[in-house]
């Protein structure tokens, strides 16, 4: 912290500050798509539908990313995302099978925050460097899930070697008379008010509880790291661990509970991958979901909201690729108008090389959406990983991670 | 410290690990209720004449893939994008070779040549945005690993030639196929004649590192970027050059099996060798000679394994959990020793009356 500290008031003005910029990208977001869907008339780009689909799709990278937030937060860089994710996946399979999908999900955090624990000793106690213990526990967490699959699902109903099929899903709620409403006021497409509809729409009809579950986990995760004592010196062990020790703070305690939380995180994650979007528990399930929540954290320069924007934009670019063609077209044209509006701010702020290569890539992006009728499926694939790697190229230098991230710490150390 | 118990503590943490690997291992199997004296007679048994030709295959792609990814750990810098790098420097290698532009020979050589070539500029562009604009490599190769399996996917199936269901590229003509070597009766298999590319890779690694400039600023650089700063090294062009070789070297692991066996880019690819070789270029402390023992571990597993499904009922993705887990051991047990070492070193060092007062974790 460079700047001196805030008073109470102080710190209010600010966070009322973040609040607005956080609406009014949130607003200016609503009407650049709203706009661009009367344009190219491509009324799949926000339907109830895609936006259902996009929140199913981003729920596993959001508690990926949440996961990744509390490790990172505590000093320890934990690649094993992954892993614990796919721990989860078969967790949440095993204890849902035989005990209902509540203890499903517990299953799968407990798995996850077993893979959390492994991370813990081998980087904390251990002083292993983060990314071969991350990288190891990807291999075993694979192996095991296969393994582990084999040994206990062949023999069930619907399960297979490589799979359990037709598990109890979480219970999920609809508000019925606003539900209906919603859904054929968003078939108006009108310009704005279809879209809002769309949003309620969606969050009214049919939402699982898992998701409501996430949201709240997400919220309680800003709140402990952000708002008290115990999340202060959690973030000040990923800041400065000495000086956390100096003042009296368990730096490996706070470690520990930050990389096992991290994991159990994660183990939700896939618990919802399994139970939520889709039929059950297949082998390979994350697809690299784990790596996506820890390059969506990035984004969202490890904070809280970062994360989620940065979830919700791998999920709905995931979610579109199964979707209609002429959605993923008119997105061209979206990323186009954000690319230029980027560049119109950066040469405003005289960061002319950055003005520049933003402003080509956006009229780049802006010829294509003109000279092409559709994007080959496979592009849309790709979206969310050539996504990040844009926005990593563009906004790295606005990125803080925090100071002692990734560097062994032993006690007694002092640097 | 007397050399013999320098040797005795440098195999201390590698035996070690493979101890509490096997241990970990048995108990799995054993909690799972199957017997873990069927798992170790079926891994230990002699084996066949045909899975000796496989292993040796196999533990040349992995030794390549390791070396690509220790010629950039090195330098401190986690290419973790091995695995996109070969796959589509394998795709446009096999495409250039099928396309028989080339005679015979040179077809190859100008195959192997484009390998390195898109296997450096895959690496390249991870390399480009960490220099030009701060971006973990560790991100940007894992965005480069799924965008390089999903184009090649794209290419495939765009200019591939559609055969039933399968995708491939245009087969490589017999003109430019290498037979290999058979060392034993024909259909045990052969030895394909690129796996000596595995000891080229080797030898050229270790006289980089170790009797080049360049070799001495990349490990000088790895071990501490600011003492190398200081002493003129230009770590940007460091970090540029490594991966560049990293991701040339990458792009060449496939190739024995491309000209020896599949003669065809499809569902013959071979892929996750580029995560199996970062596990072993760990296993192997990112040393030329270290990884030889590191990818024929690996191959002999996995190769031994196979025969689990026919022999016990035992699941061959324990191996998997094996293979992580020497990985995990390894790095623990090296540190553990290294710490073992500095307390000795320090007690040798320290006067009699303060032997008793050493502040825990001391060293640096």
């Amino acid at each position: 912290m460079t700047s001196p500290t805030p008073t109470a008031p102080q710190r209010r003005i600010r966070t009322q500050q973040a609040a607005h910029t956080w609406l009014l990208f949130s607003v200016a977001a609503i009407v650049l798509v709203a706009a661009v869907r009367v344009v190219t008339g491509a009324n799949g780009i926000d339907s109830p539908g895609t936006i259902q689909a996009a929140i199913i799709a981003t729920c596993p990278i959001l508690m990926a990313g949440l996961g990744g937030l509390w490790s990172e937060r505590s000093g320890v860089v934990n690649i094993g995302l992954e892993g614990q994710m796919i721990l989860g996946t078969w967790g949440s399979a095993y204890f849902t099978y035989y005990y209902g999908p509540w203890a499903g999900v517990a299953g799968a955090a407990l798995l996850g925050a077993i893979g959390g624990l492994l991370h813990a000793v081998a980087t904390v106690t251990f002083g292993v460097d983060h990314i071969v213990s991350g990288v190891a526990i990807n291999i075993i967490a694979a192996g095991a899930a296969q393994f582990l699959a084999e040994a206990y699902f062949q023999d069930l109903e619907g399960g297979g070697f490589k799979q359990l099929t037709g598990l109890d899903k979480p219970a999920s709620l609809t508000i019925p008379g606003m539900s209906d409403a919603m859904n054929s006021l968003a078939e108006r497409h009108w310009f704005l008010v279809s879209d809002l509809a769309s949003f309620v729409a969606a969050l009214t009809d049919g939402l699982s509880l898992l998701t409501v579950l996430i949201g709240a986990l997400v919220a309680a995760s800003a709140w402990i790291l952000w708002r008290t004592p115990f999340g202060l010196r959690l973030r000040s062990c990923g800041e400065n661990p000495a000086a956390a020790e100096s003042l009296g703070v368990n730096v490996y305690t706070y470690k520990y509970i930050a990389v096992v939380v991290s994991g159990a995180m994660a183990g939700i994650g896939g618990c919802f991958l399994t139970l939520v979007s889709s039929s059950g528990f297949t082998v390979g399930q994350t697809g690299g979901r784990g790596y996506i929540g820890l390059a969506a954290m990035i984004f969202g320069n490890w904070h809280p909201g970062g994360v989620v924007a940065g979830s919700l934009m791998f999920g709905y670019t995931d979610s579109l690729r199964l979707r209609d063609a002429a959605s993923v077209h008119a997105l061209l044209l979206v990323l186009a108008v954000v690319l230029v509006a980027v560049a119109v701010w950066r040469g405003r702020r005289a960061q002319t090389t950055g003005a520049v290569v933003t402003g080509v890539l956006g009229l780049g992006f802006a010829v294509w959406f003109l000279l092409s009728n559709e994007v080959p499926r496979d592009f849309t694939g790709m979206t969310p990983y050539v996504a990040t790697l844009l926005v990593l190229a563009l906004a790295a230098q606005r990125l803080r991670m925090p100071a002692a991230d990734g560097l062994r710490y032993r006690r007694g150390q002092s640097i | 410290m007397s050399t013999a118990k320098r040797l005795a503590m440098g195999l201390l943490a590698p035996v070690a690990a493979l101890v509490a690997a096997m241990i970990i291992t048995s108990l799995v199997i054993a909690v799972s209720g199957s017997s873990p004296g069927d798992f170790w007679g079926v891994i230990f048994s002699r084996p066949a004449n045909r899975l000796i030709v496989n292993m040796v295959n196999q533990a040349a792609l992995i030794y390549i893939s390791a070396t690509a990814a220790a010629i950039a750990f090195r330098m401190n810098l986690f290419n973790i994008g091995v695995e996109g790098q070969y796959t589509l420097a394998s795709y446009a290698a096999a495409t250039l070779a099928g396309a028989a532009i080339f005679p015979g020979p040179l077809n190859v050589l100008a195959s192997l040549v484009l390998a390195v070539v898109v296997g450096a500029g895959w690496a390249g562009i991870a390399a480009l945005l960490k220099v030009t604009r701060g971006v973990s490599e560790v991100i940007s190769t894992i965005m480069l690993n799924a965008i390089a399996v999903t184009l090649a996917g794209y290419l495939l199936d765009r200019y591939g030639v559609h055969e039933g269901n399968g995708v491939r590229s245009k087969v490589i003509e017999p003109g430019s196929q290498l037979s290999g070597w058979h060392p034993f009766t024909e259909p045990d298999g052969a030895i394909w004649t690129l796996v000596p590319l595995a000891v080229v890779a080797g030898v050229a690694f270790w006289l980089l590192l170790n009797k080049t400039r360049f070799g001495f600023d990349l490990r000088a650089t790895g071990a501490s970027p600011t003492a190398a700063i200081a002493s003129g090294v230009n770590v940007n062009r460091m970090v540029v050059v490594s991966m560049l070789i990293s991701g040339g070297v990458a792009g060449l692991i496939w190739m024995p099996a491309l000209f020896g066996s599949a003669h065809s880019y499809g569902t013959a690819f071979q892929g996750g060798l580029g995560f199996t070789g970062i596990a072993v270029a760990l296993l192997g402390r990112n040393q030329p000679v270290g990884i030889v023992f590191g990818a024929v571990l690996f191959a002999f597993l996995a190769e031994q394994s196979n025969q689990l499904t026919f022999l016990t009922d035992i699941s061959v993705n324990v191996v998997q959990i094996t293979q992580g887990t020497i990985v995990l051991t390894v790095v623990i047990a090296y540190e553990v020793v290294r710490r073992y070492r500095i307390m000795l070193d320090q007690r040798a060092v320290a006067p009699p009356s303060s032997r008793s007062a050493e502040p825990e974790g001391a060293a640096v």
